[in-house]
């Protein structure tokens, strides 16, 4: 069953009781699927390919950025530019070349969720948005699979399992959180910032949930939700109960097949941000042959690195307060890092009635890349 | 009766504290009470579409009798990964 390398490789899970060769060989021959290779999905997938899990899926279309690096820590400085999946891939297959690795190289969406998902036993979100993770919840419990949940916010974290087929009175993530925030409410780690450490705790209580539910030992965190607050260390935990008027889980469901989360996600009196894109070079046209405000919403710290000649910096956590000192008919660009948080900070303008704005595709990024 | 409210993530971030205490004179109290004296003094709540509301570590719900000394945690949903 076992090779005398893979003994001596697991000889402390085998000693285990609750392990054992048994438990060792339940993990050989199960799978999961890691969506996002980044902060969560680092430390629990090389604990997972430690384990001696049999396949492991990773979902990522994304490339190592220097800013990934304080707490992805499956990506290191010399894969900056690559592909999170090449890096990844590597670290695991160095780490443990017993496991199975498949890469999804693609974004997941309502298109691909099921077929991708639906050839692994345990899901496993590691994304860093709201529109991925609702289509997660919903694909889950459409297919009847555990999702091992977790999130991170600057300190705190939540971590939770959705399994109603393992307990069928255990809710999914809409029984308390029915509708996503907007997208400008909600900053992700680009804009909030984020200890470092933070995934990697959060991502290893997934992964030991994981675990757990493959070996069947243990209380698992079905509908039990976990917070974690790393400035007061402190773990607390509610208890949610399922809710029969969930819009995916519940008695009548209005969520039946998936759909479009991104328009989903965004707010509903606004068009899709994607029609108010400009291609770097339609910017550099429009810059050459007309006089257009031009904002830099990131950070201090990033506009001073580099940025667009001729732009005006205004953090997008500072915009609203300075909407009022805007011409709502001037002809407005908003630029960011890669394209997310100059859509948040079209959708604050257009909800305050300017009308001629449009942001930059792929960002500051895009623009030096096409120079 | 006084009850504490404590402010996780977004929450905390939204109403700049940790922690209030509210006191209400009537006897019977809900959560739904609490959450709208909230929502009435901070308005940028509103912006929240769903938050989880928790009474003393459980599940509380709108119509949830709150008594002397309990402690309701406020709970957005954080998106980072």
């Amino acid at each position: 069953m076992f090779s005398t390398e893979e003994y001596e490789r697991y000889s402390r899970h085998l000693l285990l009781p609750e392990v054992g060769e048994a438990g060792q060989n339940k993990l050989k021959n199960a799978s999961v699927c890691i969506v996002g290779a980044g902060g969560l999905g680092s430390p629990a997938l090389y604990y997972l390919a430690a384990a001696g899990i049999g396949r492991l899926g990773i979902v990522d279309f994304d490339t190592v950025d220097r800013t990934n690096l304080h707490r992805q820590i499956l990506h290191a400085t010399p894969d900056i530019g690559r592909p999170k999946l090449d890096s990844a891939h590597e670290k695991l297959a160095a780490m443990n070349p017993n496991v199975r690795l498949e890469l999804h190289r693609t974004r997941i969406t309502s298109q691909n969720a099921f077929e991708i998902l639906g050839g692994y036993d345990i899901i496993l979100d590691g994304t860093d948005n709201f529109a991925t993770r609702y289509l997660l919840n919903d694909a889950c419990v459409l297919l009847h699979k555990p999702l091992v949940y977790g999130s991170i916010f600057r300190f705190e974290g939540q971590v939770t399992v959705f399994d109603a087929a393992r307990d069928p009175k255990s809710p999914c993530y809409r029984c308390f959180y029915p509708t996503p925030p907007p997208p400008e409410l909600i900053p992700n780690c680009a804009e909030a910032g984020v200890l470092g450490v933070l995934p990697g705790i959060i991502g290893s209580l997934q992964a030991a949930e994981a675990l757990k539910l493959i070996l069947g030992i243990g209380q698992p965190l079905i509908g039990r939700f976990m917070l974690f607050d790393a400035l007061a260390m402190r773990f607390s935990e509610i208890r949610i109960p399922k809710n029969k008027n969930c819009p995916v889980c519940g008695e009548h469901p209005t969520v039946t097949e998936l759909i479009d989360y991104d328009e989903f996600c965004t707010p509903q009196s606004s068009s899709p941000s994607h029609i108010h894109e400009l291609e770097p070079a339609e910017l550099r046209e429009l810059l050459a042959t007309r006089t257009i405000l031009l904002i830099d919403v990131r950070e201090p710290w990033e506009h001073a690195q580099s940025h667009i000649e001729g732009s005006r910096l205004i953090p997008l956590g500072t915009l609203a307060e300075h909407t009022h000192a805007l011409d709502a008919s001037q002809e407005i660009v908003l630029y960011c890092a890669s394209g997310g948080r100059s859509a948040k900070a079209l959708h604050l303008l257009n909800e305050r009635g300017f009308s001629n704005v449009k942001h930059l595709r792929g960002g500051i990024r895009a623009w030096f890349n096409q120079a | 009766m006084t009850i504490t409210l404590r402010f996780f993530a977004l929450g905390r971030e939204l109403v700049g504290a940790s922690e209030l205490r509210y006191v209400f004179d009537h006897p019977t109290v809900t959560v739904s009470d609490v959450v709208q004296r909230l929502k009435s003094e901070y308005a940028v709540l509103e912006q929240l579409p769903s938050f989880l509301v928790a009474v003393n570590s459980e599940y509380g719900m709108n119509d949830t009798a709150l008594y002397d000394g309990d402690e309701l945690a406020i709970i957005p949903p954080v998106s980072g990964g």
